[in-house]
């Protein structure tokens, strides 16, 4: 055998060993979980043929790490350039050594460089404690990982796919992304596993119940997108750049147009009756181009909608009051969700659309205590403080906070419209009415004549937010027909794509958190 | 043992269920009244309705448990 072919062979025989991963049982182990190796992921996530791998033979010299257990370079996704990281979990169950970090710290310098946007695949059982003062504490160990996100924050899109553990200082890594998109049964993000958590505070708890993807999901916050399995997690990842730019000052992809997927009308969706519940995604579904709503946080504080879809094949940010779940009411968890969807639009120039119907901010001993005020606050900051397009519409009503918390009039919305149904007050006429007049109610005794006089007090509180007089006063900008809404939604945002807001002479905000 | 819970602090508005009968998941059991709104609160499984714990003009705070299934 001659130099060349031995070289030759050795090439082939090394780089076989790597791309294969662990161990045979590891990859047995993960198809059994119904997870996929970590090339295949890549496979389906990435074009044909358009991954550029850096990194193939680190710590190739250690012989059983396969490329250190992280799989890191570029590729493309409907054309568009992405970054990636990929934890290999066949690979010492994805934990993290030196060589690991430095990839992903490198990865994330090389985003940064390019100004496209890096994709978590996450599957990791945390650091590897035996290698740690190589990798935990030093100017580029672990931490810098997360200082480095938070960095890119707001340049680049940061994605992750959550298709198992995220553990310890790992689970931060879905927590400085701007979405995170989790598989149920595999994912799971916790600081100390349920073993640990027997040991160190004598709780007993599944994974599932502590740190699964449904719980966060739909309870904690962490989870913006439950997929039902990794092909449906890499879709979504992908539909999901669909609406956002590659970086902050690139254009937003622009698609054809298409018509309203549902037939409804909206003049016939909403109620008359102020007070009964209906369905705010059936009003979304009349008035976006068809197919086009692609939501996030679906299950967590569903009482508040927020979601990307297109208008004339542009994207929009919608932040949407849902009437049929707890009145629509703002809570602490909504407030929270509202104001990341928020920063999220205005980070990459999304327009933003508000359809209010809002009875206002949750009141009560148990939402005071979980400091509604400091949660709402940071909605109303987002929101007050996002300079891309924006347009409140008043689909029924806006009271109270509510009505700054969907861009009200005094925030510079680019126009605040009304449906001619919509009232917008400091409180609803009954409420209202009881907490003005309540002395004089109680003094009539007359069971009769108390109800008279409630109604006639009803009845001039009506006339005096009645939405043409708003109009009159120039509080709101212009009454719109409902089945008109989309149009003029479409012809607004056109004209408003040219809007440019100097910002204010600061260094930063002091947020309320 | 299932149970349907108060997804927030309200008034209980109607009861539309009685003891005994059954609810299939999705179906609207009782209606609190909220924020001068109407509050819908759902069964989340099938099953049959073994105790309501609220009566008409009752307070409940979220999380309180309204009814117990079988």
């Amino acid at each position: 055998m001659n130099n060349q072919t031995e070289n030759q062979s050795r090439f082939e025989e090394v780089t076989h060993t790597i791309k294969r991963g662990g161990h045979e049982k590891y990859h047995e182990k993960q198809a059994a979980a119904g997870k996929l190796f970590v090339r295949k992921r890549l496979e389906l996530l990435l074009d044909e043929g358009s991954l550029q791998e850096d990194g193939l033979f680190a710590n190739q010299a250690a012989g059983d790490l396969p490329a250190d257990g992280v799989v890191t370079g570029t590729g493309k996704i409907s054309g568009r350039p992405v970054c990636f990281m990929a934890n290999d979990s066949t690979v010492k169950a994805g934990s993290w050594g030196a060589r690991t970090v430095e990839k992903i710290i490198r990865i994330q310098e090389t985003a940064e460089k390019l100004m496209i946007p890096l994709l978590y695949l996450v599957d990791s059982a945390g650091a590897r404690i035996t290698d740690q003062l190589d990798m935990f504490p030093n100017r580029r160990g672990a931490g810098r990982i997360f200082h480095n996100q938070v960095r890119l924050s707001g340049s680049i899109p940061q994605v992750c796919l959550l298709f198992g553990p995220s553990a310890a200082g790992g689970a931060y890594i879905p927590a400085f992304c701007d979405v995170v998109i989790m598989v149920e049964g595999n994912a799971s993000m916790y600081l100390g596993s349920p073993r640990m958590a027997e040991k160190v505070i004598g709780e007993k708890v599944s994974l599932e119940e502590m740190g699964g993807a449904r719980m966060h999901c739909s309870v904690s916050g962490c989870g913006d997108i439950l997929a039902a399995n990794e092909e449906e997690a890499i879709k979504q990842a992908q539909d999901y750049l669909s609406y956002i730019p590659s970086n902050f000052s690139s254009a937003v992809p622009v698609f054809k147009q298409s018509i309203p997927a549902s037939e409804k009308k909206l003049s016939e969706l909403i109620p008359q009756n102020q007070n009964a519940p209906f369905n705010m995604y059936d009003a979304i579904e009349a008035l976006v181009d068809g197919k086009s709503f692609f939501e996030i946080k679906g299950l967590f504080a569903p009482e508040l909608i927020t979601g990307f879809a297109r208008l004339d094949g542009k994207s929009v940010g919608i932040i949407a009051n849902q009437p049929k779940v707890k009145g629509g009411v703002l809570f602490v968890d909504s407030a929270d969700k509202g104001a990341k969807f928020i920063q999220l639009c205005d980070a990459f120039n999304i327009p933003l659309l508000f359809l209010a119907d809002v009875p206002g901010f949750m009141i009560g001993t148990k939402v005071e205590r979980a400091g509604i005020i400091r949660h709402g606050a940071k909605l109303i900051a987002a929101m007050s403080s996002a300079t891309v397009p924006k347009i409140s519409v008043v689909v029924r009503k806006a009271y109270g906070a509510g009505l700054y918390a969907m861009s009200g009039p005094a925030f510079e919305p680019d126009c605040c419209i009304a449906l001619p149904t919509a009232q917008i007050a400091v409180m609803g006429p009954e409420a209202a009415v009881n907490a003005v007049y309540s002395n004089k109610i109680q003094a009539i005794e007359d069971p009769k004549e108390r109800i008279a006089y409630v109604q006639q007090k009803h009845q001039e509180y009506k006339e005096e937010i009645d939405v043409y007089k708003l109009a009159s006063e120039l509080i709101i900008d212009d009454i719109v027909e409902p089945d008109q809404l989309r149009k003029e939604l479409i012809t607004r945002f056109n004209f408003y794509s040219s809007k440019r807001i100097a910002p204010a002479p600061k260094k930063r905000s002091v947020n309320p958190v | 043992m299932k149970e349907i819970y108060s997804s927030m602090a309200g008034t209980v508005f109607q009861v539309l269920a009685a003891e005994g009968d059954t609810v299939s998941k999705g179906q609207t059991v009782l209606v609190l009244e909220s924020m001068k709104m109407e509050i819908p609160v759902d069964s989340e499984h099938d099953g049959t309705l073994k105790e309501i714990k609220v009566a008409v003009g009752d307070f409940v705070n979220e999380g309180d448990i309204l009814a117990v299934l079988a």
